[in-house]
Order: C-alpha cells, then sequence, then structure tokens
C-alpha cells in the first residue's frame, strides 16, 4: 500500500505543474496580443543637445545645378571631430528629406563617421546607401562631393584635404563618374565651389 | 618584429670614432643596403594560369628542392567544392565526390581508389598540400574527370574546351589596319614602343593560331608574333611606324591602325591596363610629333565613356548612357572628319575599359586633344569640363605622378573648353563649363575635355534625338578646329 504523505506529495505536485502551465498559457497568449515593435529602418538622429551654433552648409540644389552656402543653426558638441560630425549629418538630413530635399539622395543615406586625421586630413565615411542609391552624372556627383567637402573645410578650420570612403572602403567612384579614389584637396574644391555658385 | 626604443644606438656607436671614420662608415653602409636591396629586390614571380568554363585564375608557382609545385587545394578550390584533412604525413583530400590521399615525402598517391605515381615526392607546407607543377596533367583530369589542356613551359593550364582562337589580316585600305577578331570577347593589356605593339592577355585562354609568327603583305605592318610565358599569352605587332589600337564587336575585334603622328623620340608608354597603384606616364614632350615633311600632324581621341558590363547612368527605362555615349562618339568623329580632322575612337563598341586603360591607349597615342563623352539626364544642354586635379604626389625625375599626369595640360584643356564652349553658344546649345573630378581627365598627358551632354529640354527620351545631337556633335568639331593652333602649341 502506498504511503499517504507520498500521495499527498503526488497531489500537491500535480497541482502546482497544472497551475504553472494554466499561467504559462495565459502569459503566452498575453504576449502574442501585444503588437510587434516596429522594425527601425531609419538612420539613428543626431543627438540634439546644447546651445545651437550658427554654421554655413554648403547646399546643392539640382534644379540650377549649383551649389548655396546658407546659415543654419544647429546644435554641435564641443570635440573637433564630433563636431564635424553633426554637420554632415545635418547637410545630409537636408538631403533625405522627401518632401523639401534640393538634392535627393537615397532613402538611409547617412553619414557613418568623420575622422580628424592631422595634419588637416579628414576622412569621411558615407554608408552603402550614400553611394549605392546616388543617382549618376558628372555634375549631380560633383555636386554632392563638393557640398560635403566645403560644408567641412568652412565650418571645420585646418582641414587641407578630404578623403571619402564608403562603408569604411575606398571606392572608385560615388555612382560611376566623381572620383572617390584620392584625396580631394580643399584649395581646389573651393575653386570648384565658386564655379558651381554660378548657373554659367 | 619588438621595436626598439633606441633604433639608432649601432650607428651612433658607429659614427663615435671621428669624421674620417664616419665617412668609411657612410661608405660602408651605403655599399651594404645597396647589397641587401640587390639581394632583397623581388624576382619576376612564377605563376600558373588556369582557364576553365567556371573561372580563369592564376596561382603563384612554389619552387621547393629546385623543383616548381602549385597548393593542389587552391588549384581546384575555384571548381568545386574541396575540403582537406592531415593526419600526420598523410593528406586527404575531397572534391566534389572524389577523393584521393597523399603522404609527404612520398611520390605514390590515391585518387579514385587507384594509385598514381607523381614526378617528384608530394610536400607539406604549413598544412598546405604541394604537387609537383609537372603532375597537374595526370592529376587534374583524375579530379575533374575530362580533358585537360596542360602548355607546361608556359605555365598555362585549360580544362575543357574553354581555349579562344583569333585570326589576324591586314587590311588592303590607307592607312592598312590589322584587324584582330577573337572568338569570345577579350581585354589584354596593351604597351606601345617604337616599332611595337604587345599586347599581353593574362586572363584569357587564348591559343596559338598554325603558325606562331604571322607575316602580312604590309610594308607597314609586315608580322606579329605570339608566344606564351609565365601564365600569359603576348602578341606582339612589329611595324615601322607607331600603332594604335581600338576594341569593337563587344572586345571580340581588335583594331590595330598607325597612329596618325609618328614619334620623334623613343619612348617607353604605359600600358593601357594599369594598377591603381602609381603608375607613371611618359614625360611630357615626348610626344612632340612631326610628320615625313616635318608638319605638325594633328588628330582628336574620342573616347564614349562607360559600355560593356558598365551601363553608366540609367538614362530612363531603355535608355543605358553608354549607347547614348557611343552613339554621340561615333556623330562626333564624322563631324572632325568632315573638317578634315583625324579621329580616332577608343571604344566602337559595347566594350568594357577601366579609366586607366583609356587614359594608357591615348597617352600611348599622343593625340593634340583628348575628348570624353557623357550623357545625364539632369539638367539641359551640355556640360564641358576640364580636369579637377586631385591631391597630388610628386613627379620623379622624367616620371609624371599618375594621378596629376594632367597638370601641365590643364590650360591647353581649358583653352579647348573655352573654344567648344563658344561654338555650342553660336549654335544656340545652352552651354556650361566646370572642372570636374573626372578619371581619366586626370591621367591624360594632353590636353583633355569631358563633354556631357543632357536633353535640350523636356525628357532624357530626347537625349537621343538625331538633330540635337547633330548640333552638338557639329559644334564640338568647330570648336576643336577652332583652337587647334593653341593645342599644337599646348604640346
Amino acid at each position: 500500500m502506498i504511503p499517504r504523505h507520498l500521495l499527498i506529495g503526488v497531489a500537491i505536485m500535480l497541482a502546482v505543474a497544472l497551475g504553472m502551465g494554466v499561467f504559462a498559457w495565459r502569459m503566452r497568449g498575453r504576449a502574442t496580443q501585444t503588437e510587434p515593435a516596429a522594425a527601425y529602418t531609419q538612420p539613428v538622429a543626431p543627438p540634439v543637445s546644447g546651445p545651437t551654433e550658427q554654421v554655413t552648409l554648403y547646399v546643392a540644389y539640382d534644379d540650377p545645378g549649383i551649389l548655396r552656402a546658407q546659415p543654419a543653426h544647429i546644435p554641435l558638441p564641443a570635440g573637433r571631430q564630433e563636431r564635424a560630425q553633426e554637420l554632415l549629418r545635418a547637410l545630409v538630413g537636408l538631403y533625405v528629406d522627401k518632401l523639401s530635399s534640393p538634392h535627393p539622395l537615397a532613402p538611409g543615406a547617412e553619414i557613418r563617421d568623420v575622422y580628424l586625421v592631422d595634419p588637416g586630413l579628414a576622412v569621411i565615411d558615407a554608408n552603402a546607401a550614400f553611394a549605392d542609391g546616388h543617382r549618376s552624372g558628372i555634375l549631380i556627383e560633383e555636386l554632392t562631393v563638393a557640398s560635403l567637402v566645403q560644408t567641412l573645410s568652412v565650418n571645420i578650420p585646418g582641414i587641407t584635404r578630404v578623403k571619402i570612403l564608403v562603408d569604411g572602403k575606398a571606392r572608385d567612384t560615388l555612382a560611376g563618374h566623381a572620383d572617390l579614389s584620392d584625396f580631394y584637396d580643399v584649395s581646389t574644391v573651393n575653386q570648384l565651389v565658386l564655379q558651381l555658385q554660378s548657373s554659367q | 618584429m619588438r621595436w626598439s626604443k633606441t633604433p639608432s644606438r649601432s650607428l651612433r656607436v658607429l659614427a663615435l670614432p671621428g669624421p674620417r671614420m664616419g665617412l668609411w662608415t657612410s661608405f660602408g653602409l651605403v655599399v651594404l643596403l645597396s647589397t641587401l636591396l640587390i639581394v632583397a629586390a623581388p624576382t619576376g614571380e612564377k605563376r600558373i594560369s588556369i582557364y576553365s568554363s567556371a573561372a580563369n585564375y592564376t596561382l603563384p608557382v612554389i619552387e621547393r628542392n629546385g623543383q616548381d609545385y602549385v597548393a593542389l587545394f587552391e588549384a581546384l578550390e575555384p571548381l568545386g567544392t574541396v575540403s582537406t584533412n592531415a593526419q600526420g604525413p598523410r593528406w586527404k583530400l575531397r572534391y566534389n565526390d572524389v577523393d584521393s590521399e597523399f603522404t609527404a615525402g612520398k611520390r605514390r598517391c590515391r585518387i579514385r581508389g587507384r594509385d598514381w605515381d607523381l614526378p617528384a615526392n608530394f610536400l607539406l607546407d604549413n598544412g598546405r598540400g604541394l604537387v609537383p607543377l609537372a603532375s597537374l596533367s595526370v592529376l587534374m583530369p583524375r579530379f575533374l574527370g575530362g580533358p585537360v589542356m596542360f602548355h607546361e613551359t608556359s605555365r598555362r593550364l585549360f580544362v575543357g574546351n574553354v581555349a579562344v582562337h583569333f585570326t589576324a589580316q591586314v587590311s588592303k585600305g590607307t592607312p592598312p589596319m590589322l584587324v584582330m577578331d577573337f572568338t569570345s570577347p577579350v581585354n589584354p593589356r596593351i604597351a606601345t614602343e617604337p616599332g611595337k605593339l604587345l599586347m599581353v592577355f593574362s586572363h584569357e585562354p587564348l591559343v596559338p593560331p598554325g603558325s606562331q609568327i604571322l607575316t602580312f603583305d604590309s610594308k607597314i605592318i609586315p608580322s606579329a608574333s605570339y608566344q606564351e610565358d609565365n601564365g600569359t599569352a603576348e602578341i606582339t605587332v612589329t611595324a615601322s611606324v607607331p600603332l594604335f589600337a581600338s576594341f569593337s564587336n563587344d572586345g571580340r575585334t581588335i583594331t590595330i591602325a598607325p597612329a596618325p603622328s609618328p614619334t620623334t623620340q623613343a619612348s617607353i608608354q604605359p600600358p593601357a591596363q594599369l594598377p591603381l597603384g602609381t603608375p607613371t606616364v611618359s614625360p611630357p614632350g615626348t610626344g612632340t610629333t612631326a610628320g615625313p615633311n616635318g608638319s605638325i600632324s594633328f588628330f582628336v581621341v574620342v573616347d564614349a565613356s562607360h559600355g560593356g558590363d558598365e551601363r553608366g547612368a540609367a538614362l530612363s527605362d531603355q535608355l543605358a548612357e553608354k549607347d547614348v555615349t557611343l552613339a554621340f562618339a561615333r556623330r562626333l568623329r564624322q563631324e572632325l572628319q568632315n573638317r578634315g580632322l583625324t579621329t580616332l575612337v577608343i571604344r566602337d563598341g559595347d566594350t568594357t575599359l577601366s579609366p586607366d586603360q583609356r587614359a594608357g591607349m591615348a597617352n600611348s597615342a599622343h593625340p593634340r586633344i583628348y575628348i570624353c563623352v557623357h550623357a545625364a539626364s539632369q539638367g539641359h544642354g551640355v556640360r564641358l569640363y576640364s580636369a579637377l586635379l586631385p591631391a597630388g604626389g610628386d613627379n620623379h625625375g622624367p616620371f609624371l605622378d599618375w594621378q596629376t599626369a594632367q597638370s601641365s595640360f590643364l590650360a591647353t584643356s581649358q583653352a579647348a573648353v573655352l573654344s567648344l564652349a563658344a561654338e555650342l553658344q553660336k549654335g544656340h546649345v545652352p552651354v556650361r563649363t566646370l572642372t570636374a573630378p573626372l578619371r581619366p581627365l586626370n591621367n591624360l598627358t594632353t590636353a583633355a575635355v569631358a563633354v556631357e551632354i543632357a536633353p535640350p529640354a523636356g525628357s532624357a527620351s530626347d537625349l537621343n534625338n538625331a538633330d540635337y545631337q547633330q548640333a552638338a556633335a557639329s559644334a564640338v568639331a568647330a570648336g576643336v578646329l577652332a583652337v587647334r593652333d593653341k593645342l599644337e602649341a599646348g604640346r
């Protein structure tokens, strides 16, 4: 004959197991009712904090095919390299704006990093969407390059050469035309910007 | 390697006894360094090329005990699924479903359950199985289960029926042209030197014609020869005048014609296909040319940008940039020739050419002006560009920095841009002049201009409008003619 205390123990364990099963079943139902978080596909917005500063952005306008210097107020961190990154992110933010972009870039285009390497070298690292989705053409590509280089060099003193990478790697061209294989000389780009500020 | 914080200590000790000893020490160091440089100078690396329908590839040949060896895993890996397993001296390799076993230091091996003898011992080198090069003609058919042709002397191995054949004949026109037709598209490196044009086929399974020396009934292009060496095939065309090569028929035809301006100075030209490192170009001035009667000859190179695998911009759903550039380049050639200007088109078919190849071909031919043609759907009219030079390297003596080779010719290029712009304005074609970071403009040792044609107005499909293209081509040709004197003076 089975001892009484063993029967009671087994009964209690079965009750606990049954209770835990019911609890797990209810939790599962509650989890499936909760809406899944939407997949986040947009680039992370730059941290907006601190006082804003006036900077000059060199903005490309496709319609007349020119570059315009326009003032903007954006929050900038203290570090030189961080300032460079926020500057270019603000510039690219104008271009990826679907409603009012004067020089549309592909959705998801962003500047991953900017590295300031002394003496005078800046390395801009754009993401793959920036280059892979860029429209192809000599003028359209050089507007992008000149816009990035000039905005950086005018607002961050001391930059004399700029190299553009895509996803951390060197690339031959932006979209089949503008050469990315070499370093851009800031003084040469200044001359180009003067040409691009007039549509003639 | 661990670096010491005082690496110059030995040098300082050597320099202590005084200036005279220092002189001898310096001399000794120079001799020692020179000897080390000579000993350490890289010699031509031995290679084997393997051609198959799956892939064409090149492997290094390794010398061991006076014998040439090749890594078996690397030889088979591009052709199928390969795995290896080393247990002591025994090394097993499985290629797809074929098992094999080799033993380090032994000639005997087993493939598909059958024993074979190698011409030299099998070697294990840090886990890599090395087989004698000469054994590939035996081993590869056993693994691949099909025929293999091995040119052992030149180290070229053909898997299956992949050979590319060619014919060559000289047309009887004036000037005579050597037309070489290949059974598949080819993309050789091209180099010229006085009296010769050399084509090196590194990636193409080119096989020799019936005779390795081809003779032609032409005094200008009397012969061509075929030879193979170190994993490559080479065709050397001999001629009494400088030659120029152009591609057509989707890369299946190479036409070699006398360059219109014979060089008076011997100069080594850069190969048409150059690595992206720091290649060099011939110095300015080597292209100073004179015709037989002493008059300066003049010709134009027109380059239809993009082509082949590289479509360029998608101008519309059906219109690719490469097609518009080719059509416009042909139209421009006709307009230039109508004005008595000899014109060579670099890409006269749907061929893939790199910017280095284009620059090499143009520099070799020494034209007075290079015009590359682009097309865009944005904006309207024609945009003219001269080179925006990158932050440059230094020139070394007679060798120019490849990336800034255009710098000496930039003023002439800009004069040409202005002349072309003036003619386009006369023809009521909207025009804009700019500089651009556009290769190969910066690599050219002559006046170089890029022409980007955009639609006259409205949609991109108007780019194919014959009247519009004709008006633009006519104005560009007139602009070249108008600036001819400056271009000749600019050399």
